[in-house]
């Protein structure tokens, strides 16, 4: 069997927005979802001449020119979980490797796997951040062109066997940010768990392509009106 | 050229400078009165040339140039000459170091050495609430920087996380103060996370504390050191009689040749007048001046002549070895190429070799041998970068810059200071900086700063000066607020790429 290789879009050897600490982030090619706010949409084709085809030892090796000044590995996208099994052979071989096992094992992923990716990864897993885009559905498949069952499916799964480190919400002005939506959010994320660590992102427009450039950005005093939405219906550890 | 006369009449009749500044600014037109030290020829024309520079010390040095008083000594004894008895209480300790402090020389006028403060008055706060402490540490941290308002003053704090450590950076991120600069000193045995996040969000607020390599400044200057004035690591109890540099930039544009002339003429020829130089600074210093003979430090056991050493700087390593490549026909610049890089290991390894088997008199502090340190530039440093950074503005991804620098760190025993300016989203992930410190230390560096874009603080060299204080120009409390505006103007500090700042360490013409 040929050993599993990585579709690599970027990596980066510092990342400071990526998880707890300085982690190396390496971003895979291709995702499932086609969202309209993508600030990377260039990740989103499966096949494109300017991804990078690596084996794990060379990605290792990359991280081990890192691994005195980080904390650990987040693998982002695309859709990171369309490369489980690289991820699996990767994340196993960091964990087994004792100039490597300190270091933590992140997932940035759009949620869009089912139960059976998530199992066999979770046992070399440390955590996933997990962007919620929206959660009422037919507004989520006009904004990813696609349904978010699997996304809510995969927030309630991760966060039984605890391995969900964030829910991340990328919010947009206007579009996807109203009272009303951000309360049923709010009582969606307390009735999964009270205490889940919570990420407000705000759009903005850097990177989009066309049919989101018209969106209005979201700055600080946004962010501040839906934390104090957020932590009015419950939702307290927002970072 | 304005004669001594008229410099000492503008001096005096000056409506920019403080009393204190002027009586400091008289003292060196004083001393430049007399000839300098007698020197060779060949040393004497490298020296108008400023290919090497004794940072306008003064021409008859009359106190070492970084004196790190052991003041625990007198904390537990007394002292005659100031006549203070032994320290009962955290009031008495208090009290007795700001005497202490008035009554230690320097170059600048004011000690670049508070001692390790937290370790200085742990033995004093046993039975004092942290209510009374605050209060006590916070008044005296207050005279600290209106008394001694120079921002080369520094105090170290010890490597483990202690009740008087923790009110000191509490302290610091509320007064907001130039004074005291700090260093940390980082074990990884000893410091911990908590220590070092607690540490880091003082950055963030006002630029301070400096990180510290604690074991490797222990296996080279041994237990008792600390990190003082622009980081200059020094015997504690001892110090450096003066400090001497060598301009690379201008050691190379001096000849024409290539890298392997260079490496085996040329610079071998400067380290030599370098020495020569420093050489003749110290004799002056110990054997006509007579400081050690009639200091109460000495009298008092407070330094030894026996833990100095002197400080053998270099600069412009950046432009030398890019010229140097140009030269020898190869591309590739300082940073950003293997061969750039290879050549300044070899040439900050050859001066290592050198100054290590060059003996100089009054050094036992080192063996009998002068320490090497990577200068950090004066605000008449044009176009050279200081020490072996990277310049400004050409600075590599932050890896591959940590990676470059940190291999010339074990070299220099007495400091190196590469400074780094990281962006916002520091802020919002302190622990990513915890860990570019923690993973700085175990890829060899020695000592680390970094500054944050957003608060008031703008780093110099590491000293600090308030952007709001060089608005207010051109009268400034802070001595060392006039060198940030020289810097400003002569370099590119202000307008930096978010990572790193040129700077330097004094503003020699300011007292001459």
């Amino acid at each position: 069997m040929k050993a599993p290789h990585f579709s690599v879009a970027d990596i980066i050897p510092f990342s400071w927005v990526d998880g707890p600490g300085n982690r190396f982030v390496l971003f895979l090619q291709g995702c499932n979802f086609n969202c309209l706010a993508c600030h990377n949409p260039q990740t989103i084709p499966v096949m494109t001449p300017r991804s990078t085809d690596m084996s794990v030892t060379e990605v290792i090796d990359r991280i081990r020119l890192s691994t005195p000044f980080i904390s650990g590995v987040t693998i982002s996208g695309g859709e990171a979980t369309l490369q489980h099994e690289a991820i699996l052979s990767l994340f196993s071989q960091i964990k087994n490797d004792p100039s490597l096992n300190h270091l933590t094992t992140f997932i940035d992923s759009n949620g869009n796997a089912d139960h059976d990716i998530w199992d066999s990864i979770a046992s070399v897993t440390d955590g996933v951040m997990l962007d919620l885009k929206v959660l009422d559905d037919a507004l989520h498949h006009e904004l990813t062109g696609g349904s978010n069952k699997s996304v809510l499916d995969s927030i309630s799964y991760l966060n039984k066997i605890g391995k969900l480190f964030e829910v991340r919400l990328l919010l947009v002005p206007g579009i996807n940010d109203s009272d009303e939506l951000l309360i049923r959010t709010s009582n969606y994320l307390v009735s999964i768990n009270p205490a889940l660590r919570i990420k407000l992102n705000a759009f903005k427009r850097h990177g989009v392509r066309a049919s989101a450039r018209q969106w209005p950005e979201a700055n600080e005093s946004h962010i501040e009106k839906y934390r104090k939405l957020l932590s009015s219906h419950g939702v307290h550890n927002v970072a | 050229m304005a004669t001594a006369l008229e410099s000492i009449r503008e001096t005096i009749n000056s409506q920019t400078l403080t009393y204190k500044q002027k009586v400091q600014a008289l003292a060196g037109l004083a001393e430049n009165l007399l000839e300098a030290p007698r020197l060779s020829k060949e040393c004497a024309e490298a020296l108008e040339q400023r290919i090497i520079c004794d940072m306008y010390e003064g021409n008859a040095p009359y106190r070492g140039r970084y004196i790190l008083p052991d003041y625990s000594i007198a904390l537990k004894h007394g002292s005659t000459f100031l006549e203070i008895p032994p320290a009962q209480d955290l009031d008495d300790a208090l009290a007795y170091l700001l005497i202490m402090y008035s009554q230690t020389p320097s170059i600048t006028g004011y000690p670049v050495y508070f001692g390790d403060l937290d370790t200085l008055l742990l033995p004093y706060v046993d039975d004092v609430s942290d209510e009374e402490l605050y209060s006590k540490l916070k008044r005296f941290w207050i005279s600290l920087d209106r008394m001694f308002p120079d921002a080369f003053a520094h105090t170290d704090l010890s490597p483990t996380y202690n009740r008087v450590a923790k009110m000191i950076l509490l302290l610091e991120r509320e007064l907001l103060q130039v004074v005291p600069n700090i260093s940390v000193k980082v074990d990884p045995e000893l410091t911990s996370d908590a220590y070092l996040l607690d540490a880091v969000k003082t950055v963030f607020e006002c630029g301070k504390p400096h990180f510290i390599n604690d074991p490797m400044m222990r296996s080279d200057l041994g237990e008792h050191y600390a990190a003082v004035s622009c980081y200059n690591s020094l015997k504690v109890g001892g110090g450096s009689h003066t400090l001497v540099r060598l301009n690379l930039r201008e050691a190379v544009l001096s000849s024409p040749y290539g890298s392997e002339e260079f490496l085996s003429d040329i610079l071998p020829h400067f380290v030599a007048l370098t020495a020569e130089l420093m050489e003749s600074r110290i004799r002056y210093l110990v054997e006509e001046s007579g400081f050690y003979d009639s200091s109460w430090l000495s009298a008092e056991g407070l330094i030894n002549i026996d833990n100095f050493s002197a400080m053998f700087g270099i600069f412009g390593l950046a432009e030398a070895v890019n010229i140097l490549m140009e030269r020898d026909g190869v591309s590739g610049t300082y940073g950003h190429s293997e061969v750039a890089n290879e050549l300044s290991y070899r040439i900050t390894s050859e001066v290592s070799e050198i100054v290590a088997t060059t003996p100089m008199p009054y050094c036992k502090g080192n063996g009998g041998f002068a320490f090497l340190h990577s200068q950090s530039g004066i605000d008449l440093d044009i176009g050279v970068t200081a020490g072996t950074r990277i310049p400004i503005g050409t600075e590599p991804p932050l890896i591959q810059h940590l990676n470059t620098v940190a291999r010339h760190h074990h070299l220099f025993q007495a400091g190196v200071s590469d400074i780094l300016a990281f962006d916002e989203t520091a802020v919002k992930n302190p622990e990513a900086v915890v860990d570019v410190i923690k993973g700085a230390f175990k890829s060899g560096m020695r000592d680390f700063t970094f500054n944050l874009d957003s608060n008031d603080f703008i780093r110099i060299t590491g000293y600090l000066v308030r952007k709001s204080d060089l608005a207010k120009m051109p009268s400034a409390r802070h001595s060392s607020t006039f060198l940030g505006a020289g810097a400003v103007e002569g370099s590119h500090v202000d307008t930096r790429k978010t990572k790193r700042v040129v700077s330097y360490e004094s503003s020699p013409l300011l007292s001459s």
